[in-house]
């Protein structure tokens, strides 16, 4: 059976100055019900061009091809009026800033109920109800009185845990979290990461995360996506991309984390920093993207354009010079090429 | 999604408030193409209103209320003067009194905004109540009220649209300061050892030159509305001054003849207009988030 | 008469904190040589303490010296000279750089704002530029030409052309991207361990002050409530709500661990709980807590303001 979403050889072009620009180019993956899918990435990597493109919010001007597939249904070539109903019904979706994503005049308890009643057709009481239960799920305290309280009443954290039950309010089956907790301190981050992994396990809710953050990663993602200018650089399950990465993308992202495992290193050593920057839109170089800033580039990087291929099941990495690039372990079928 | 990560997936400059945005950009916009045309085209005829108009504006040589015709394009006025010599020499009168007038209410503006932003306090609260007060009132009637106080005369009006129009400067110039005295760059200047007075030149003045030029650019329109206005109710220029306003005023007076008040008037039209395709464009130009828009 | 859980005597002591938000008894110092961090979360108080100890505003109680001499707060006029030598580096590189000077010219303020001559100020731009990592042509640019790591690293820069004995940087990486992170951290780190400048750096990201910082002191509401060797705080976090600061970092090493959650919320700092300001959210709160406002006392090597960790009760040690 098809997973929930599946994404295939996405490719998402935005009008630039000097016309349409790739923004995503190649980008497949798969979120299953009850699954935390994360895409990695720095700013302008295509990471939240993929999720716009997902919940039909692209700029005006820009043009998709490739597939992207909700429960069956094509969602690239879906009606704009559809597109709608799916996105307030089964896609929501939960941004950096919750305060962009709240009405600050209106209560609270509106802002829930108006999903389910609109929705899911519920009445007033049996909304009420619900709205008081999803509250208490993502763990306001004294969720009745919250109703009546209005955004501004509540710390950060808080409104970001409101902000998501808003979303989930109307009973989505895929939840797009758009660096959730970015903005936040880490012990509210913790208490959100608990939250949305116990939303998948309680209610098989399907998460795709987009965070520049492997920490938030690590913690909650199944399978990870690393993008870089916004073709795919390696995908494939948390432990094997964060534990054993082979990207030298992903492994510089990596190096350049302050890493608690060496905390007792009375050196400290300096933290090492990827050469350059990464290129701005309109301006990939050609063949591998990340070529210029790679220490392992070699001649061939500059021209061919390399692709994503299965190193181990459900590894997909896109460095031809890597030993297990194309040589690899075969693909295991059950885990089809995310 | 914010707008910061659009921008940066687009590629683009977030920042394009340079100087030389200003230079550039205002040419690409049809209607600035308009405007700087039209107003180029009054300061020409205004440089050379002596040498092309047909007649003396003064001279009342032609018989009276004629309409336009071979010998007098734009027809003769009541007393048989010659509307297009007249209409030429009032942009000599209309276009450099508008600049002075606005040239000093920015000037004073700019400088009393400055002083109440800077120094805040009872210096603010003084400052800005004199700005309240002159608020309290509509532009045009305080106008009409400070020139028919002086006496009606060209001068008068001159100083009655500088009372009234200063303190829309001052308030400008004030909240730049004060958003711009708390700025992080000026902060950081104040620890390297600047005074709060160097900031204020160095660190602060550039960055609301560009706003206070744009509420200028859109303000000449508005002085040479005012000015006329004030001279159409007689409370400005005096005859036999060829001053649009004044003709207008004939214009009224003679209802059956177009040819007398519209020409004038619809010089007035053309240079306001002007001046505000000029401003209007200067001001997106100025705005970071139009002028991305607006250079693509 | 460096605070506690130095590392280093041989350096001299800048900067000296004694605010009421430092608790009775521990003076924050920073020496030569030294970077010490000052974690906490939003609304902790660290951004204040932050900019009263250059003088941006004033302390609410206590004090705050430079050199032995009192910070004073800055007024209309300008700062004495004795205090350019201690500056700020603020977090967000888009609103610390005049968008309309040249990068040059802004640079160049630090030399000609202490007396230096213009031609000087130029040529000691061009060489701070090239030692925070850009070209010596960076010069005639303007800001906005530059990405976010590369306007903090102009910043830094800034503040270098005068000379700075001590800096307080607040946040100073976490606007930007993480490959730029590890290039400023790295540049103010290298600062301090070869041009023996002390550096306070207040983050709300312990990870990074671990990375960088000599000594660590953790703020909760207002209160430093632990101060310790890096390591120490680290590795072996003595106050309950240091302890929960560090368990919530989640690691990115692929294994898929929850970080630890700390339930409740901050509260209001201007109404802060009796007692133990953090008892509502501890998870060894005892009676005692909600009325006796715990002083700092030495706890295994590091200064600990927490009743249970200083003197367990019985009932806890049965």
């Amino acid at each position: 059976m098809e997973p929930l979403l599946r994404v295939e050889d996405l490719r998402v072009d935005l009008p630039t100055r000097r016309g349409l620009r790739p923004a995503v180019d190649g980008l497949s993956f798969d979120v299953a019900e009850g699954e935390i899918v994360g895409i990695a990435g720095e700013s302008g990597s295509g990471k939240t061009m993929t999720a716009m493109t997902l919940l039909g919010l692209l700029p005006h001007g820009a043009r998709t091809s490739g597939s992207a597939r909700f429960d069956g249904r094509e969602l690239l070539s879906l009606p704009r009026r559809q597109l709608r109903d799916l996105r307030g019904r089964q896609i929501a979706m939960v941004s950096q800033d919750p305060s962009t994503a709240l009405h600050p005049i209106l209560p609270v308890g509106t802002q829930v109920t108006e999903h389910m009643r609109h929705h899911l057709g519920l009445s007033k009481s049996a909304a009420r109800a619900e709205a008081v239960d999803l509250l208490a799920t993502v763990r306001i305290p004294d969720p009745e009185r919250a109703l009546g309280a209005y955004p501004g009443q509540f710390s950060g954290g808080m409104r970001q845990r409101i902000a998501i039950a808003v979303a989930l309010a109307a009973r989505p089956r895929l939840l797009l979290a758009d660096e959730p907790t970015t903005a936040l301190d880490v012990t509210v981050q913790a208490g959100i990461l608990r939250l949305l992994d116990r939303l998948r396990r309680e209610r098989g809710l399907a998460v795709l995360v987009i965070t520049h953050d492997l920490g938030v990663m690590s913690a909650v993602a199944d399978r990870v996506a690393v993008m870089y200018a916004g073709r795919l650089a390696e995908s494939g399950p948390r432990a094997e991309v964060l534990a054993r990465p082979r990207h030298p993308y992903t492994r510089g992202l990596l190096d350049a984390l302050p890493h608690p495992e060496a905390a007792d290193d009375p050196a400290r050593v300096a933290l090492r920093p990827i050469p350059g920057s990464p290129p701005s839109l309109g301006e990939v170089p050609a063949g591998c993207p990340f070529h210029p800033r790679c220490a392992f580039a070699v001649p061939a990087c500059a021209t061919d354009r390399p692709e994503p291929l299965p190193v181990t099941a459900g590894h997909l990495l896109a460095c031809p010079p890597d030993p297990l690039h194309r040589t690899g372990a075969a693909p295991a079928d059950e885990e089809a090429p995310a | 999604m914010s707008a910061g990560s659009v921008q940066a997936a687009a590629g683009t400059t977030p920042d394009v408030t340079g100087v030389t945005g200003v230079a550039r950009a205002p040419w690409r916009s049809p209607l600035a193409v308009v405007g700087v045309t039209i107003i180029a085209g009054w300061l020409v005829l205004a440089a050379v209103a002596p040498w092309v108009a047909p007649s003396d504006p003064l001279a009342q040589d032609a018989a009276i209320l004629q309409a336009p015709s071979g010998a007098h394009w734009f027809g003769t006025d009541e007393l048989g003067r010659d509307v297009l010599s007249r209409v030429l020499h009032g942009a000599r009168i209309s276009l450099p009194l508008a600049f002075v007038l606005v040239a000093a209410s920015t000037l004073i503006g700019s400088v009393v905004g400055a002083v109440a932003g800077f120094f805040g306090r009872w210096v603010d609260s003084v400052a800005m109540r004199l700005a309240d007060l002159v608020f309290a009132f509509p532009g045009i009637i305080l106008a009409l009220a400070i020139a028919a106080a002086l006496g009606p005369q060209l001068r008068n009006a001159v100083i009655a649209v500088v009372i009234v129009s200063w303190p829309g400067y001052a308030r400008l110039v004030r909240s730049l300061v004060l958003a711009a005295r708390t700025s992080q760059y000026v902060v950081s200047s104040r620890l390297l050892g600047a005074s709060g007075l160097r900031t204020l030149f160095v660190d602060v003045r550039p960055n609301i030159a560009g706003p206070v030029l744009v509420m200028s650019a859109l303000d000449i329109g508005n002085a040479v509305l005012l000015l006329s206005g004030l001279s159409f109710l007689g409370l400005g220029a005096q005859p036999p001054t060829p001053e649009w306003g004044a003709m207008v005023a004939a214009g009224s007076q003679n209802f059956d003849r177009w040819w007398v008040g519209l020409f004038p008037g619809l010089a007035i039209l053309t240079v306001v207009l002007a001046f505000n395709f000029v401003g209007d464009t200067l001001r997106d130009v100025l705005d970071p988030r139009t002028a991305r828009a607006l250079r693509e | 008469m460096t605070g506690p859980g130095a590392t280093r005597d041989d350096g001299p002591v800048l900067l000296e904190l004694a605010a009421a938000a430092v608790l009775d008894g521990v003076d924050l110092t920073v020496a030569a040589g030294e970077v010490v961090g000052l974690v906490g979360e939003s609304g902790c108080g660290k951004s204040s303490l932050g900019r009263a100890a250059v003088g941006l505003e004033p302390l609410a109680a206590g004090s705050a010296r430079f050199l032995g001499e009192p910070v004073t707060t800055i007024g209309r006029g300008a700062r004495p000279g004795r205090l350019r030598r201690l500056q700020m580096v603020f977090q967000d590189p888009y609103s610390s750089l005049n968008p309309r000077r040249t990068v040059g010219d802004l640079v160049a303020d630090g030399v000609t704002l202490g007396g230096g001559s213009r031609a000087e100020g130029r040529t000691r731009a061009a060489a701070l530029l090239e030692r925070v990592g850009l070209p010596a042509s960076a010069t005639a640019a303007y800001p906005h030409e530059f990405s976010g790591g590369q306007r903090q690293r102009i910043a830094i820069a800034r503040t270098l052309a005068a000379d700075p004995l001590c800096i307080v940087a607040d946040e100073p990486i976490s606007a930007l991207d993480a490959s730029a992170q590890a290039t400023v951290a790295n540049l103010l780190s290298g600062l301090v361990r070869d041009g023996g400048i002390g550096l306070l750096l207040i983050s709300h990201d312990l990870s990074v002050v671990r990375q960088v910082a000599d000594r660590v002191a953790v703020m909760y509401l207002g209160r430093v409530v632990e101060v310790g060797t890096t390591e120490q705080v680290w590795s072996r976090p003595q106050h309950p709500y240091t302890q929960a600061l560090v368990a919530a970092i989640p690691r990115p090493d692929g294994g898929g661990v929850l970080p630890a959650d700390l339930p409740g919320d901050v509260p209001d700092p201007a109404d802060p709980p009796s007692g133990c300001r953090f008892h509502p959210r501890c998870p060894i709160a005892e009676d005692r807590c909600r009325t006796t406002d715990p002083r700092p006392e030495p706890v295994a090597g590091r200064e600990v303001a927490c009743l249970v960790r200083a003197a367990p009760s019985a009932r806890a040690d049965a």
